[in-house]
């Protein structure tokens, strides 16, 4: 109990470094630094590459935070710093990677895996309930009759 | 034949995730590198002091007229000191010009390393705010960076240059470069 006490408070106290190190960056509106936050959590820290620049302390992304402020404080929007990130470091530097040719394995792949799962779990219940339902040919459909009748003949006859 | 086949998917599934695996551990693949979006692309426009002197500007426009490597590095970089030796001699052979540009260090350090290590650079560009490295896309020195004569990046290499690397991949391109005038 008490370790896990230990570990969350450490979970706290990682929270108010990582909201301090933004606290440096102040806007005149509200509506740039949402902006602002809403940029470096998409952008890919380069250094630690699991962490965006919102959450990383590698000096890298201090920097390349300083410049993006820097950028929204010279008037430029988001498309354009987006742009220039992209310029100098390649898709790779956003999260969420855009939507072209080398790029479609990773965003209609699992769909296509999807797609096939489900043709083939539809083949196969087809399958089980097709050979369930298999007609009878003459020949067994007049032994069948014939040992029902027989059946219901021993019946009768214990009567 | 059905039966085969149905004992065979596990057999299908397995070396499908094998050869997935397998890619993952071909020994030259490096999940650090990164495809540069600069290559065929201008070096960017800097005007920065050089380290040697610090009223003496170096701007982009100087370093036209000439194939060279683009080597950043750093004192506080420990891959730098392991290549610099390499560079060194490279340098003696005196088949391409190296630019250093030195990122995020302090002058007097970066003064020293190069007295006690040797000098592989004809000249340094001092980045002491690393803004010329973002527009490099610099993630992690050493990088290096191969221009020709009209500025043009040609190649780059994240992490130290080997003596190998350079006689397999570099010098063929330097060669051609000059070459092509």
């Amino acid at each position: 109990m008490r370790r896990l006490f230990f570990v969350l408070s450490l979970l706290f106290l990682s929270h108010t470094a990582f909201s301090a190190t933004l606290a440096e960056y102040s806007f005149e509106t509200s509506q740039q630094d949402e902006d602002f936050r809403a940029i470096i959590e998409e952008m890919r820290c380069l250094v630690c590459q699991n962490e965006s620049l919102a959450g990383s302390n590698a000096e890298l992304a201090v920097d390349l935070r300083n410049k993006i402020y820097d950028m929204m404080q010279a008037g430029q929007g988001k498309d354009q710093i987006i742009d220039f990130m992209v310029a100098r470091y390649g898709d790779f530097v956003l999260y969420s990677p855009p939507v072209k040719p080398s790029t479609y394995p990773l965003w209609f792949g699992p769909i296509l895996l999807f797609i096939i799962g489900a043709v083939v779990l539809l083949t196969i219940l087809r399958k089980k309930n097709r050979s369930r339902e298999t007609e009878l040919s003459t020949e067994e459909q007049q032994r069948l009759d014939n040992l029902l009748k027989q059946s219901t003949d021993s019946r009768n006859a214990d009567q | 034949m059905n039966r085969y086949l149905r004992y065979s998917i596990p057999l299908i599934i397995f070396v499908v995730i094998a050869l997935f695996l397998g890619w993952g551990l071909r020994h030259d693949y490096d999940p650090k590198h990164i495809p540069s979006p600069l290559i065929g692309k201008s070096m960017p426009t800097f005007s920065l002091p050089s380290l040697e002197q610090a009223d003496t500007v170096i701007s982009d426009k100087d370093l036209l007229g000439n194939v060279y490597l683009l080597n950043v590095w750093a004192t506080w970089c420990v891959s730098c000191r392991a290549e610099h030796e390499t560079l060194v001699q490279l340098a003696r052979t005196g088949k391409v010009d190296i630019i250093g540009l030195n990122w995020k260090d302090e002058r007097d350090k970066a003064e020293v390393w190069l007295r006690q290590l040797g000098n592989p650079y004809s000249v340094n560009i001092f980045d002491k705010k690393g803004r010329t490295a973002i527009d490099l896309g610099v993630y992690g020195a050493p990088e290096t960076f191969l221009v020709d004569s009209q500025g043009i990046i040609h190649y780059k290499h994240a992490g130290p240059v080997t003596m190998q690397l350079i006689n397999d991949t570099i010098l063929p391109i330097v060669e051609q470069l000059k070459s092509k005038g």
